[in-house]
């Protein structure tokens, strides 16, 4: 089938609570109190990551890279994270998770109905989301 | 590939508490900032900084900090793997070579690098973020490691290096 470049997409609200998750094609099912347990856990490893650093000014981590796949995280400066993870050394992952964010603020955060810090369950957010996937996995293919 | 030009490990050296800080821009290639090895239980066998401008926390603390850190991002690894189907538990405490592993982070202001032999030895090293792939240097540090230290006779394993 077509090469999956992201596996899955994490959204986490500022304080841990995983408010969506999407899997694209990742090799074991991951049940929903798993994908909560990973959230919480990504977003205390974040934050010691912060304490650790040498010089001041960190803003946690932005990349983890691992020997099969890649992790790039994006943090909005209102605290709310995104990451995904991809394959081993796919490009452009941080234009996707920043075009990701502007998403959110359309479909999300402008969505009168949707409360702030709750799961995610905006229509026009999930089909956006599904074409941008979609035109990035083409452009991919294409090279 | 850069081997950071700061002291080696078999140079007589005070104990494990931090040495001070090397003044940044002596030796050439001097990239690396902080370098720390683990054991299997936590204790930290090495720590040396070359260039630390900022101490969160004092050297007890911070070494219990990295540690965990370091332990739960492996558990975290291994279950968010998307290409292995059949993952552990998350609270389970992984072998050396159990599931996949991480080998660097990168975040504004730093890059961890890190390496974990099949015995549970921890080699972490913070560089500069925009360095690259370390895992060659840290095989090296290994390798001194078991020339200088494992075949040491007069060294006791899980005491920190002298």
């Amino acid at each position: 089938m077509a090469l999956a470049a992201i596996y899955s997409l994490f959204i986490i609200n500022k304080s841990g609570g995983l408010i969506y998750y999407k899997d694209y094609g990742s090799a074991g099912r991951m049940d929903t109190n798993d994908s909560l347990r990973l959230a919480s856990l990504w977003h205390s490893m974040h934050a010691i990551s912060q304490q650790l650093s040498p010089t001041p000014g960190c803003t946690g981590i932005d990349l983890l890279q691992a020997h099969n796949f890649d992790l790039h995280c994006f943090q909005s400066l209102t605290g709310t994270k995104f990451f995904v993870v991809c394959e081993t050394g796919a490009p452009n992952m941080e234009m996707l998770l920043k075009v990701i964010y502007e998403l959110y603020t359309d479909f999300v955060l402008k969505n009168p109905f949707y409360e702030m810090e709750m799961p995610i369950r905006c229509e026009l957010f999930d089909l956006n989301l599904a074409q941008v996937i979609q035109k990035d996995r083409v452009a991919l293919l294409g090279r | 590939m850069q081997f950071f030009g700061g002291g080696s490990l078999t140079s007589v050296a005070p104990e494990v508490t931090p040495s001070p800080a090397a003044p940044p821009g002596t030796g050439t290639g001097a990239n690396a900032q902080v370098l720390y090895v683990f054991n299997r239980n936590g204790v930290c066998l090495l720590y040396r900084e070359w260039h630390r401008p900022l101490h969160t926390l004092d050297p007890t603390q911070d070494h219990k900090l990295m540690f965990g850190l370091l332990f739960s991002l492996r558990s975290f690894t291994s279950k968010i793997d998307p290409t292995t189907a059949e993952k552990g538990n998350l609270g389970v405490p992984l072998l050396p070579g159990q599931g996949c592993s991480f080998y660097s982070f990168k975040t504004n202001t730093y890059k961890l690098n890190f390496m974990e032999s099949p015995s549970g030895i921890k080699l972490i090293l913070i560089t500069h973020p925009r360095t690259g792939d370390q895992r060659d240097s840290l095989k090296h540090i290994y390798n001194l490691y078991v020339e200088y230290v494992v075949k040491n006779p007069l060294y006791a394993p899980g005491t920190p290096i002298k």
